[in-house]
């Protein structure tokens, strides 16, 4: 004899962001897409008015889809710095840190944000689900790992006036450096992060203060040109950042079904992220080989002739030989400049790295059209501005 | 005794042009110096602050025919360059209505059938003309203009490539494209709408700066002219340049000084040196001289050859040409500091058309009769304005919560009308006054509330533009853009190729080939024809080679 137990059927579809009510009065394109699992949008108004308002104004985008997962108790630095490249040791408490994760074959998981609280509290931030690594990385230490992807609602405030919108709106970040973070107001976090390279900052707090913080941020934007944003034209800034994107720049190994998708951290540009020095780590062994053995691969940032966004290109060497293609490209409306991330096969963007060239197709009005067009790799960020890293922040 | 110095070459003018032909020449590696009569760089492209608190652009104030290629070759958003571009417009009414353009397709579509059901597919096909005509004239913008009367090789194909072009219209579009050349922005939207209104709203771009009135042949072109432009490849759409037009040419004195050129302002050239018939030098009021083989002047030609060379160095036909060249000013322009937000009460709240151009002219008729007044050498009484509130989109332009306002106005007279007298001496405070009163009288149809919130205005005739920037006569694009102007005629027939009768002297301004606007395709083009002279045509940079 068993008692009958009356299941609670899930949501069918997308389900609804803590700020959802605010996007949706405010969107008149009705471009959403699903975002793990939410609803996000791809454009509230119009892509191109939502990408300046990220580099002129100031610009709101829901980012509470992200994961969030709280890595807590006595071996909590242990962990993350097992779980991580870098050395969690140099990020000091209140302070938050950009890293990369690998398997033990120093392939990429996934990317993103640990936020530290102290030696014994962390956030990690994410794209993808990691509740399942992170308790197989934290088998046998004294943590506790919790799951905050759903309690904690989270606002990237963007843009030249995104320090005045803070200040109008009686939260004082003026002495906040790039990466600090602090509780600016009991459950009210925040960091000055962001994917836009710009000046920015993250907002955090518990799901039920969402809209109070949405509506305190909105009036006091009026003056400062506040506007919300859905995921597309922030695809632009981070390109033109240098950010690369989960799935789009380099697919998370544990997601691929296909052998040999992943790549290291190297390969992605990202040298700088991996602290060999530290002691060990999960992938240490695998990408210390790889510094012997030589990447095989490369993500480079790359400009490209002429005036047609190149994204999907493939690039060739003379001409002729097939070396990479392009992973994410635009024109940039602010860089004037056709610009992409390109994934390139060794020894191309490694040794080899001139007479490259962009195969690139436009379709206008019925007719294709493809051209081979000159390819110069850069360094640097396409964008770079003085005003992203000045503190205190000015005014716009 | 004042200072000598050798250059390879000198750019008379920090215009954007004359910048523009300076940063070419120096990337190539000539020594370079720019001298320019005022205190500061850009001539009609300038940020100034007139006003604690407010930048005003008080020349030029939109960006659209600014070439990319320009923009590329030199880097300019490295220097700080960032054009936003803005959206939609409307055309206010005295009886509360408006019609508002809009960049949502969908919503300008509706917003015509509110006027005219008729109207909306009328639009369309306007559009598809007009952007036909600009994908035809867009390719020349960045060559020279070929010379019909010249055997010269290059001369030829420049002049085949025009026939290419204009023989893969096909003879139909061919027709219509000459016919739209010389024909009138009144009868061409005539020939389109029914809707005086939305006819007016579209007829502002036909007579911007220009001489004529909507009904005037060649101002089609006029039109033309203000389309042909393109903000990230989105023909026609226009933009502020952050912090002001001045971006444009500070940003270019910047890639200029990286690329080692030296720029001396405060003292104006008095004389173009010649010898032999060759330009050497120039010799400024402040008595410095400053020696070069290849001098290029931003000014434009009348000044150029009229006021600072002697006359007699000139051949007499070249002098009578540039005597006839024709450069009537017709605008003047009110740049004001507002202490908040002015309500236009006919437009719904927060509506994002308010952020683009405003006008209050409701028919072509009244433009006409605007164009009249300006024939006598009065300024309209009932003027045609293009307003616009740039601290809506750009921060920089005014302190928190209030706000920048320009307001070009069409017509004004260069030499005013003061009983039966025409002088630009006329232009004084007290007819300046009476000028801006009569421009906020019009305002007030859209805006009843427009003077209680005004800080400061600064009043610009076509006479005082001349006298600060150097536009003869106060014309905004260094000499009007009628067919009997342009390409191979533009300046001077038989000088459309940057050239003069007097060698290693160039002209480099909108005064050259493709004409005024913030454009920098002369001075692009004249640096191309300079380095190509002198044998270093190899180098100038891809985009504008
Ligand atoms: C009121 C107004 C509004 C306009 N609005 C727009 C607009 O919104 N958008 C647009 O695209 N275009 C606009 N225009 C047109 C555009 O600004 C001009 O066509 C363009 O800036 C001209 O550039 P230029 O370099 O050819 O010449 P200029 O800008 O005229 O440069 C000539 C330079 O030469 C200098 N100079 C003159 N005499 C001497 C001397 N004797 N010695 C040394 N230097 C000298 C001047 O000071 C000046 O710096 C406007 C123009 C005006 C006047």
């Amino acid at each position: 004899m068993s008692a009958k137990i009356k299941a609670a059927a899930v949501p069918m579809g997308l389900i609804e962001t803590p700020f959802y009510p605010r996007l949706a009065a405010l969107s008149r394109a009705k471009s959403w897409i699903g975002w793990a699992g939410y609803i996000s949008p791809l454009v509230l108004d119009t892509v191109e008015f939502e990408y300046f308002a990220i580099r002129n104004q100031a610009t709101l985008f829901d980012i509470s889809p992200m994961h969030k997962y709280r890595i807590t108790g006595p071996d909590a630095l242990a962990v993350v710095n097992r779980l991580i490249t870098r050395d969690i040791r140099k990020v000091r408490d209140g302070r938050v840190g950009y890293a990369m994760w690998c398997d033990e074959d120093g392939m990429l998981i996934d990317d993103g944000t640990v936020f530290r609280f102290s030696q014994t509290d962390f956030r990690l931030c994410c794209q993808e689900p990691m509740y399942g690594w992170l308790m197989d990385v934290a088998w046998g230490f004294d943590v506790v790992v919790e799951d905050e992807s759903d309690s904690i609602a989270a606002l990237s405030l963007q843009g030249p006036t995104s320090y005045s919108v803070l200040k109008d709106a009686g939260l004082d970040v003026a002495e906040m450096k790039p990466f600090d973070w602090r509780e600016v107001e009991p459950d009210l976090w925040i960091s000055r992060t962001g994917f836009t390279g710009d000046l920015g900052y993250e907002i955090w707090v518990p799901r039920d203060h969402a809209l109070a913080i949405w509506d305190r941020l909105w009036a006091a934007g009026a003056d400062w040109g506040l506007r919300a944003i859905g995921g597309q034209a922030l695809n632009m800034v981070r390109i033109e950042a240098g950010y690369i994107a989960a799935g789009v720049d380099f697919q998370p190994v544990h997601a691929v079904m296909r052998l040999h998708r992943g790549r290291t951290p190297m390969e992605l540009g990202f040298d700088r992220t991996v602290a060999f020095d530290k002691g060990h780590f999960n992938g240490r062994r695998a990408l210390l080989a790889q510094q012997d053995a030589g990447q095989r691969f490369a993500l480079v940032k790359i400009d490209i002739g002429g005036f047609k966004p190149a994204d999907g290109a493939l690039i060739y060497h003379r001409k002729r030989t097939e070396v990479g293609h392009v992973t994410s490209g635009i024109w940039s409306p602010t860089a004037k400049r056709n610009i992409a991330l390109a994934e390139l096969k060794a020894p191309f963007g490694i040794s080899v790295t001139t007479d490259l060239w962009a195969d690139v197709y436009v379709h206008e009005e019925g007719v294709w059209r493809h051209k081979m067009v000159a390819v110069v790799i850069e360094t640097k960020p396409f964008f770079a501005n003085t005003r992203a890293r000045a503190t205190p922040p000015r005014a716009f | 005794m004042g200072k000598h110095s050798s250059y390879d070459a000198i750019v008379a003018g920090a215009g954007h042009n004359g910048l523009t032909t300076a940063c070419y020449l120096a990337k190539a590696g000539l020594k370079v110096l720019v001298v320019e009569k005022n205190d500061w760089i850009g001539g009609a492209a300038v940020s100034r602050s007139l006003h604690d608190g407010w930048t005003y652009s008080n020349c030029s104030y939109v960006c659209s025919l600014l070439r990319r290629e320009i923009v590329r070759d030199l880097e300019l958003p490295r220097f700080g360059l960032q054009v936003i571009p803005y959206e939609g417009g409307a055309s206010f009414t005295k009886d509360g209505d408006y019609f508002a353009y809009m960049s949502d397709h969908d919503a300008l579509r509706r917003e015509i059938a509110r006027h005219s059901s008729k109207d909306v597919d009328a639009y369309e096909r306007f559009s598809q003309t007009v952007i036909r005509q600009c994908r035809f004239i867009r390719p020349f913008l960045l060559r020279n203009a070929p010379d019909p009367t010249s055997l010269k090789p290059r001369d030829i194909s420049e002049l085949l490539f025009l026939v290419k072009q204009a023989h893969g219209l096909g003879a139909k579009e061919l027709g219509e494209t000459l016919r739209f050349w010389s024909m009138s922005i009144g009868d061409f939207l005539d020939e389109h709408f029914e809707t005086d209104l939305i006819k007016t709203h579209i007829a502002g771009a036909g007579i911007i700066g220009t001489g004529l009135g909507v009904y005037s042949p060649g101002t089609a072109y006029v039109l033309l002219h203000h389309y042909m432009g393109d903000v990230d490849g989105a023909i026609g759409a226009w933009g502020f340049a952050r912090g002001g037009m001045g971006a444009i040419s500070n940003a270019l004195g910047a890639a200029f000084e990286e690329a080692g050129g030296e720029i001396v302002m405060g003292s104006g050239v008095d004389k173009f040196l010649v010898k032999g018939g060759k330009a050497v030098g120039v010799a400024l009021e402040n008595g410095d001289t400053y020696y070069a083989p290849i001098i290029a002047s931003n000014m434009d030609v009348k000044r150029t050859f009229l006021k600072h060379m002697d006359q007699g160095v000139l051949p007499a036909d070249f002098t009578k040409a540039v005597e006839r060249f024709k450069i009537r000013g017709s605008s003047g322009k009110l740049n004001i500091a507002l202490d908040s937000l002015p309500k236009f009460p006919a437009a719904p709240e927060g509506a994002t058309f308010m952020r683009g151009d405003l006008h209050c002219s409701a028919s072509l008729n009244e433009l006409e009769r605007a164009y009249d007044d300006w024939k006598e050498g009065y300024w309209s009484k009932d003027p045609y304005f293009d307003l616009l509130i740039p601290s809506q989109i750009d921060p920089t332009m005014a302190p928190q919560g209030k706000h920048m306002m320009t307001v070009f106005v069409q017509y004004a007279p260069y030499d005013l009308n003061v009983d039966g007298v025409r002088s630009g001496e006329n232009w004084n405070d007290a007819t300046r006054k009476a000028f801006a009163d009569c421009v906020f009288d019009k305002i007030e149809q859209g805006c009843p509330d427009i003077r209680k919130h005004v800080v400061h205005a600064e009043v610009r005739s076509p006479w005082d533009i001349e006298n600060e920037v150097g536009l003869t006569e106060g014309n905004i694009f260094q000499g009007e853009l009628t067919f009997d102007q342009l390409l191979f005629n533009r300046p001077i027939p038989g000088y459309a190729q940057y050239d003069t009768p007097i060698d290693g002297m160039y002209i480099v301004g909108s005064s050259a080939h493709p004409g005024g606007g913030v454009m920098a395709a002369p001075g692009a083009n004249a640096a191309r024809e300079i380095l190509r002279t002198i044998g270093k045509g190899k180098l100038m940079p891809k985009f504008a080679a």
